[in-house]
């Protein structure tokens, strides 16, 4: 498997599009810092940046990379490998690729800039949504063998979470209004591995007091250890079930 | 030191002395204790007290006189007493240490308390572990200068106030430092009064707190870390210029707070860092002109009730949310201010935005109807729906809007930078 991984790394690094992706990222996050003119503002202008771009890249890099090595993937098959260690393979290849062209790119940055508590959970978080997104990027390549279609599904999987998911939470908690919403509103940002990820980071700003009760059952959930971890479990979930899906179709799937 | 009005004071009011007397108390002096200084002094003599610790229990001066600390006498009240009491005219206390008073649950317990007098000085004392720190009631014309209270750090619940007025006229609070207690500076029914050039924080409740205390002014003070800065409450014509107020921080903490107030002016004031800056409840005619809000949470919530109001000539910058309301409201007016958040533009260049502003953005509106949404915060959709909600308002309040908003900020208020002097 070490073997496919690496022949992915120098492939994606090949292409120089990753490169390109680093220096973007670099020259935002500096950007970024020097305009703000304080940490603070840099870090929540950093933190719209990896909300919106990161999973994006993700998916499209992720999902474009899969269908143009599938001749690679059908050859790996052909040989004495299980279908198994060829996709982990892969993903490894990207998503590592990825994590570190964003730890090189906002990283590099933050490390100057802000090497605090805050700009390492926002590290942590960046590193956590390319993971998520490179997983799902590969459950809806593999999932459909017309390229069209898949980048297609990747932009729909992108406008849903960045967008359609807090629009819908908005709309049920206009529907629900009369009642009290603080741990259903929890559960949806659950659902959505983005706000969770914005939340987390939020909760390390001072920003958190403008929250209010709900900042604080917030707090109270994911600010203590048990809650950090139990926040790193669903965004674990969320990187297991989407490559799990992938895998278990992969498997079943004629190539 | 006895200033000249003072003198004539003296000498009117005891025109049978030929000529004021100095008593000195310490170890070695004519007087062991200040008790038995206080029993031998006469009206408008003066009580040295030299450095040392006093454990003198509960301590009257119910006459004219003068008492001045050497060197920091300390008055160690051991936590049973209240350790000086005021019920003369004209009495000047400077230069004590007055510490570990008692507490009582029946009455207010306080390091010095003024009480059923007029023109009292409390001067430059030192104020340490009390219950209620200077306490000042059915007393008028007293001045408190130049004090420093600091309660028990991280404050115990049953603290009372650092510096408390009940019941007063015309008394002058002015330089002093005030840290640790329930609420930093307290009045009720105190009508008159002038709180100046005073440091207040990091008390538990309130930094300044105002009831039915009308006709009063508080400028050049600073109120930081308090649990809530100022609450000015049930009180007509209150002057509160070129505070300022910074990092009361928290989650139901701001800076200024105005409950059924009316005619009162906000002027030249910085609110930095709080997470509200100004919260009206029921307040009407008040005059909030060039003020400098700046990195707050919400700069101003307003409530319905909250009527002609004018708010001119602020800057607004880096604030979270403008402003709030919790509905439409009537006869409020902004004109002339400085949003940072303003896109418009200024095709005649006369300095004045061509666009009106409407400072409430409707996720402002969304958090204040539905609380938990504000998990939503800094999220893309919200950024979205703001900027749709500004080229076509439909939920934000009508006639909340600047409509001669300004394209740079005002220039920082140079009266404030002046005067605004942290006394030693």
């Amino acid at each position: 498997m070490l073997k496919i991984v690496r022949y992915v790394l120098q492939d994606i690094i090949r292409s120089r599009i990753i490169i390109a992706y680093t220096l973007i990222l670099l020259a935002a996050s500096f950007g970024l810092f020097n305009l703000g003119g304080d940490v603070s503002k840099g870090l929540i202008g950093l933190l719209s940046l990896i909300m919106l771009v990161v999973p994006l890249v993700c998916l499209i890099f992720g999902t474009i990379h899969f269908y143009n090595s599938y001749e690679f993937i059908e050859l790996l098959a052909s040989q004495p490998l299980k279908r198994r260690t060829i996709l982990l393979g892969e993903f490894l290849g990207v998503a590592g690729a990825l994590c570190g062209a964003l730890l090189l790119g906002i990283g590099l940055p933050v490390l100057l800039y802000a090497a605090g508590a805050t700009g390492f959970t926002l590290l942590a978080v960046g590193v956590v949504l390319t993971l998520v997104f490179v997983a799902l990027a590969f459950l809806g390549a593999v999932a459909t063998r017309d390229k069209a279609r898949g980048v297609g599904m990747a932009m729909l999987i992108w406008f849903y979470f960045a967008l359609l998911h807090g629009g819908l939470m908005l709309l049920i908690m206009f529907a629900f209004e009369d009642y009290p919403l603080e741990k259903p509103t929890m559960a949806m940002i659950a659902l959505n591995p983005i706000d969770l990820g914005r939340v987390v980071v939020l909760l390390q700003m001072d920003v958190s007091a403008l929250m209010g009760y709900t900042g604080a059952l917030m707090k109270d959930l994911l600010g203590t250890a048990s809650g950090i971890s139990s926040a790193a479990g669903i965004l674990l979930l969320w990187i297991l079930i989407p490559l799990g899906l992938a895998l278990w179709i992969f498997r079943r799937k004629d190539l | 030191m006895m200033s000249f009005p003072h003198r004539l004071l003296c000498l009117s009011l005891a025109p049978g002395v030929a000529w004021a007397a100095v008593l000195h108390v310490g170890p070695g002096k004519e007087h062991a204790t200040l008790r038995g200084a206080l029993n031998a002094a006469g009206a408008g003599d003066t009580i040295t007290v030299h450095s040392g610790t006093y454990r003198e229990g509960a301590l009257l001066v119910d006459k004219p006189i003068q008492l001045v600390g050497e060197d920091w006498p300390v008055l160690d009240g051991e936590g049973k007493y209240q350790i000086v009491t005021i019920t003369a005219a004209g009495v000047e206390m400077s230069g004590f240490e007055v510490r570990n008073g008692g507490a009582g649950s029946l009455e207010d317990v306080a390091g010095i308390k003024v009480s059923g007098t007029r023109q009292a000085v409390v001067r430059n004392n030192r104020v340490r572990n009390c219950n209620f720190g200077i306490y000042v009631s059915k007393a008028n014309e007293c001045r408190i200068l130049d004090n420093d209270v600091l309660g028990v750090q991280g404050g115990a619940h049953e603290s009372g106030n650092a510096i408390h007025l009940w019941s007063c006229e015309n008394i002058t609070v002015t330089g002093n430092k005030v840290h640790d207690h329930r609420d930093g500076i307290y009045l009720e029914f105190a009508s008159h009064s002038v709180i100046e050039h005073n440091l207040v924080g990091d008390n538990l409740r309130y930094g300044l707190h105002y009831m039915f205390s009308h006709e009063s002014t508080f400028r050049h003070n600073r109120f930081e870390r308090n649990g809530a800065g100022v609450a000015v409450m049930y009180t007509r014509k209150v002057d509160m210029s070129f505070n300022h107020f910074g990092d009361n921080w928290g989650s139901s903490a701001y800076g200024l707070m105005l409950k059924d107030m009316s005619d009162g002016r906000i002027i030249g004031n910085s609110f930095v860092r709080n997470s509200i800056a100004i919260a009206m409840h029921g307040s009407n005619r008040m005059e909030i002109e060039h003020n400098l809000f700046s990195g707050n949470g919400w700069a101003i919530q307003i409530q319905r009730s909250s009527s002609n109001n004018n708010y001119r000539s602020n800057n607004f910058s880096g604030n979270s949310f403008d402003i709030a309301a919790d509905g439409e409201l009537d006869n409020n007016r902004f004109e002339k201010n400085y949003w940072d958040k303003y896109e418009g533009y200024d095709l005649n260049r006369d300095g004045t935005g061509d666009v009106p502003y409407r400072p409430v953005s409707l996720y402002a509106v969304v958090v204040g109807r539905i609380p938990p949404s504000v998990l939503l915060l800094r999220s893309p959709i919200v950024h979205l729906l703001d900027q749709a909600e500004k080229a076509f308002p439909s939920i934000t309040p009508e006639r909340v809007v600047d409509d001669a908003p300004v394209m740079r900020p005002h220039p920082a208020d140079t009266r404030m930078a002046n005067d605004q002097t942290e006394k030693p």
